[in-house]
């Protein structure tokens, strides 16, 4: 049920691209759409309860991963959105040059390339 | 020695020292960049006929990520370091126009290094973080200009380009539910335990599309001829030369012979992505009256023969019989043998049409004219190259189209290969539009004094030309069983990639 909901917030982002106009309003979609990839990976590796994926002295090994959380996840997710500040970076720094050239962020007044 | 995670290691490596030791001296950056790029040549020609594991920080797969060396990966090694040599050569005197060398380099060099990690990675997450290394080094280099257009077209292709890194990470995530898994050749093992189900059709469809956009399949094209004629011409030659392929075609294929398999369905998904790139792209480049422009759209054209090629193999593939194996090597080898020949040809076209731009500093064919007599070098060369593209028989073009109509018809597709040939004829068509426009005719109105351009861009276009007419060669059996028939079989061994890797 609740990995339905992520798959919305996807869909909100990836409507989001395709429908506004402004750039900025495009690179705020394109951060919801990653967030909500991001969402559903630590999603897949959470356990109601769990917890933190240290284990401790003295603990034995089957109940520590019987109660723990999955950790791989949460390490893909951390270099995704290293991956994802990237991206956002070149997107913002993009969107501020293309303003000083055309002095808009309407996407529609931008149609040099054409064909 | 290992020598596998060298491929990443040098380009990363130099990436980082060009902006640090060389502020200072000006020839210092051309140098190590193509220092760079040459050793990775040399390096690729070792790894001919060599298979092997890598194993980073001594994690055995499933649980470490691994690198996987076969025949596949060893033939884009190859495509991926011979077109960049070229393209840095190239870009020693082009770049010249353009303020930050340094970063141009740097930049370069970790797209290349993303390359080299997709075609060599047998983990799926540190597929997507390669896939997203070289794109983001892509999307910066498009934009390198900062011009109207340059920034325009970066922007664009950024943000097609995110949503089909997203679409990817999707699919991996996916997969990791499914299976508990990341590593492919692990993944692929579970996948033929639990069969078919909604959640990989799902991951699947979402793997379609991401790669479909990376590779610029018809539906999912519109961000190639805005991305690939603004960049600086090498990048351009590397964009439409090997990106596309590595970051599109490699990496489907790889997911979806070695890790998912193919079956009916989706081979036919294939063969219709193709057909339709193909006739779209050939039209639409037959309309265009810029230079770059009519190449990218032929990139698109070209792309869908090798899907198409892909498509028949896998079809022949899935549906067995007597004699399908044998049909599948030979669309599938087809297939591969266009890939590596439209690199060659394209990024050939690509610095030709950059050698024409350093020249007349124009890219409307109308304003062109007679080149051929006052370029005779880069005329010869975008002669050789458009020949190539088009199928004429001497040259290389000629020999991977006429593999892949051989294999359509051999499969049955005999409409396809109709449509193959009528291509074939409209790609003829566009690339003597090309010629005549820019290198015959009278000599256009400001061009009196243009100069043949310096001479290592003549160099390197020079070793493009003659690769077009030497690549026929793969064909003789000799070369062909070190280089080609080790990828086709690494594709055609389907999921036994599983055992390759994890040796049970």
């Amino acid at each position: 049920m609740i990995y339905l909901l992520t798959f919305v917030l996807f869909s909100i982002g990836l409507y989001g691209v395709v429908t506004k106009k402004n750039t900025v309003k495009i690179v705020i979609s394109l951060v919801i759409m990653e967030y909500a990839v991001n969402l559903f990976l630590v999603l897949l590796g959470y356990r109601k309860g769990g917890i933190a994926p240290i284990m401790e002295k003295g603990q034995e090994i089957q109940e520590f991963a019987a109660a723990t959380v999955d950790p791989l996840p949460q390490a893909l997710v951390l270099t995704a959105i290293v991956i994802g500040l990237g991206v956002l970076a070149l997107m913002v720094s993009l969107c501020i040059r293309l303003y000083e050239k055309y002095g808009t962020f309407d996407i529609s007044e931008m149609k040099r390339l054409k064909g | 020695m290992n020598i596998i995670p060298l491929f990443i290691a040098i380009p990363l490596g130099f990436a980082f020292l060009i902006p640090m030791f060389s502020r200072k001296v000006r020839w210092l950056p051309d140098m190590l960049g193509n220092l760079a790029t040459l050793s990775l040549v040399i390096l690729s020609f070792y790894t001919i006929g060599r298979t092997g594991n890598y194993y980073m920080g001594g994690w055995r797969p499933p649980i470490g990520i691994n690198l996987v060396l076969d025949g596949f990966s060893s033939l884009m090694l190859i495509m991926v370091s011979g077109v960049s040599f070229a393209a840095t050569l190239f870009s020693v005197q082009y770049m010249e126009k353009y303020t930050s060398k340094l970063r141009y380099y740097s930049l370069f060099l970790l797209m290349v290094a993303g390359m080299n990690g997709v075609a060599l990675t047998g983990d799926m997450f540190n597929l997507y973080v390669f896939l997203e290394i070289a794109s983001i080094a892509s999307y910066a280099l498009v934009g390198f200009g900062c011009d109207h257009e340059e920034l325009e077209a970066s922007f664009k292709y950024l943000v097609l380009g995110s949503i089909a890194s997203t679409f990817i990470l999707f699919g991996i995530a996916l997969i990791y539910g499914m299976t508990g898994s990341l590593n492919m050749a692990h993944v692929g093992q579970m996948i033929q335990q639990q069969g078919m189900g909604p959640t990989l059709l799902f991951a699947m469809v979402m793997f379609l599309m991401g790669f479909g956009l990376k590779a610029a399949l018809v539906p999912f094209h519109a961000w190639l001829p805005d991305a690939h004629p603004s960049a600086p011409a090498p990048i351009s030659a590397m964009l439409s030369g090997v990106l596309i392929k590595v970051l599109g075609v490699y990496a489907m294929m790889r997911i979806f012979f070695n890790v998912i398999g193919v079956d009916e369905k989706l081979s036919w998904v294939f063969i219709g992505a193709g057909v339709i790139s193909m006739v779209v792209g050939g039209l639409l480049a037959l309309g265009q009256w810029d230079y770059k422009r009519l190449l990218a759209y032929s990139s698109i054209s070209q792309m869908g023969y090798v899907i198409l090629a892909i498509g028949v193999g896998g079809m022949a593939m899935a549906r067995g019989g007597a004699g399908a194996n044998s049909v599948a090597a030979l669309a599938l080898l087809g297939g591969l043998f266009h890939l590596i020949n439209h690199a060659t040809f394209k990024s050939l076209m690509f610095l030709t049409s950059g050698s024409v731009v350093y020249g007349t500093n124009t890219r409307d064919l109308k304003k062109m004219g007679g080149l051929f007599y006052k370029m005779p070098i880069t005329g010869l060369c975008a002669m050789v190259g458009s020949l190539s593209i088009a199928g004429l028989p001497p040259f290389n073009g000629f020999w991977s189209k006429l593999i892949i109509i051989l294999a359509c018809v051999k499969a049955g597709f005999y409409g396809i290969a109709l449509v193959a040939v009528a291509v074939s004829v409209i790609t003829l068509a566009y690339y003597l539009k090309l010629q005549k426009y820019a290198f015959f005719g009278e000599v256009g109105e400001g061009l009196k004094d243009v100069k043949e351009s310096p001479s290592l861009m003549c160099l390197s276009m020079g070793i493009l030309a003659v690769l077009c007419v030497g690549l026929s060669l793969l064909l003789l059996p000799g070369p062909r069983a070190v280089l080609l028939d080790p990828a086709v079989e690494a594709v055609l061994q389907g999921t036994d990639y599983i055992t390759v890797v994890l040796g049970r």
